[in-house]
């Protein structure tokens, strides 16, 4: 199942060119552009790993894209994602992010029904790939 | 589009397809806006001929690379490092400004902004500490043109231990790899770049264009210091000029001579000087001219008279 997250997820996947127009769009606009990744693709997991730091006062999208080469090289089996944080004043967060690789398969997700209190069901979301230890999700080593 | 530039057919194969159509060259040289950089180069830096005649190749070349590349006649993206190499204030970075201004109009760096660093922000200060900062550098300075001023200190050659190599290996390696996206200029003195080159080959033979910046003449330093003078709307009595030429002989002559650089200096601390003189006296009433105008007893009372009448 295709985990549609944050922008143009309902899209097909960017190319590299797209990407960087989407990030010289953030940059234009002066927000400092992150690279984000995991193996734990369920909705509620908001915070993922970063690549390196934050990569603020960038004027051109060669750059991120030069970061994004080198997180694909390490973690191309894993979900990546682009995050444009907006410093000024009032905002202070993030402004737009999208996924800008993801692993080949994705197994998807099960609905886990526990029954509680008599006759009471708590339902619950788990992704099948999170069944496998960290780092060997996604046909890792 | 231009419409005077008429595309060969769709296919790619030159050999194929004659490329068909005119240029009207000075169209497009007024359309990228080109003559008036160098025309300012030409109005600003005084002397330079071999810079400029260099600037002025490069300039051409990249407008018919650009005309090339409308016509789809296919070559490499030209190599554009440079390596500047002259004295102390021969007027190295403030070219690598301009060029980064005529790379930008005629689009083959695509911001335009100018990084400049020296070896402190490309090395780092333990293991692992380098590769990180050299890279933030390098992102930073993406799409305009990173000028690495004093580049021989990148190199250590006595502590092989050194962590500058990190750092040039992976200049060297951006260079290559991504050479539409960064232009990179090395500037130092002379003969402490040979030296760099002859222990980095690798640079010397990505760089395409290696300048020499020549010292500049006394006449030349007169012409500098009077537009020095002129932007700062201060200007020189003409006695004081007369003394002003002498001054530059003598001082030329003395030890750690830096040029333009030096006659920036001679001319702030005569500007101390004029103020001193005008505050001495508080009753005068003064003119725009006085305040405008640097005496001869300004420039007199540098230390390069007294030393050169003492022995």
């Amino acid at each position: 199942m295709r985990v549609t997250q944050g922008c143009f997820s309902f899209l097909p996947d960017l190319t590299d060119e797209q990407i960087s127009r989407q990030v010289q769009y953030c940059l234009g606009k002066g927000w400092a552009v992150n690279i984000e990744f995991t193996d734990d693709p369920h909705p509620r997991n908001s915070f993922w790993e970063m690549w390196g730091l934050p990569m603020f006062d960038l004027r051109d999208a060669a750059g991120v894209l030069m970061e994004l080469n080198e997180c694909r090289k390490v973690y191309g089996d894993r979900y990546i994602r682009m995050s444009a944080f907006d410093s000024s004043h009032g905002w202070e967060s993030v402004r737009l992010s999208f996924i800008v690789n993801r692993p080949k398969e994705e197994p998807g997700f099960r609905l886990e029904r526990h029954e509680v209190d008599g006759r009471n069901i708590r339902y619950t979301t788990k992704s099948y790939a999170v069944d496998r230890p960290e780092g060997q999700r996604y046909g890792g080593k | 589009m231009n419409p005077q530039v008429t595309a060969p057919a769709a296919t790619r194969d030159v050999s194929e397809t004659q490329p068909s159509g005119q240029v009207d060259l000075r169209r497009e040289f007024n359309e990228v806006g080109i003559g008036e950089v160098l025309d300012q180069l030409d109005r600003e830096l005084i002397g330079l001929k071999p810079v400029k005649t260099r600037i002025r190749e490069i300039a051409s070349l990249l407008l018919i690379e650009r005309i090339r590349k409308r016509m789809n006649l296919t070559s490499e993206v030209p190599t554009l490092h440079m390596s500047f190499t002259g004295n102390p204030g021969t007027g190295k970075t403030t070219v690598a400004l301009r060029i980064a201004s005529i790379l930008h109009k005629l689009g083959f760096v695509r911001r335009g902004q100018v990084v400049s660093v020296t070896r402190d922000e490309l090395v780092g200060q333990y293991i692992g500490h380098t590769a990180p900062k050299t890279k933030e550098i390098l992102k930073k300075a993406m799409g305009g043109v990173l000028f690495i001023d004093e580049a021989y200190y990148l190199h250590r050659p006595d502590n092989e231990r050194d962590y500058g190599q990190e750092a040039i290996e992976i200049l060297l390696q951006v260079m290559e790899s991504q050479r539409e996206d960064l232009v990179v200029i090395l500037a130092g003195y002379g003969d402490r770049m040979d030296k760099f080159f002859a222990s980095n080959p690798g640079f010397r033979s990505r760089i395409a264009h290696h300048i020499d910046f020549p010292d500049y003449s006394d006449v030349e330093l007169l012409a500098i210091a009077e537009l020095m003078l002129h932007d700062m709307n201060y200007k020189l009595s003409p006695d004081a000029r007369q003394a002003f030429v002498r001054y530059i002989a003598l001082r030329k002559a003395q030890p750690l001579f830096s040029n333009a650089r030096s006659i920036r200096n001679a001319l702030d601390r005569m500007r101390l000087r004029q103020a001193n003189r005008l505050v001495a006296d508080l009753d005068r009433v003064l003119s725009a001219d006085d305040i405008m105008s640097l005496e001869v007893s300004d420039v007199l009372a540098s230390r390069v008279f007294s030393n050169s009448s003492s022995g």
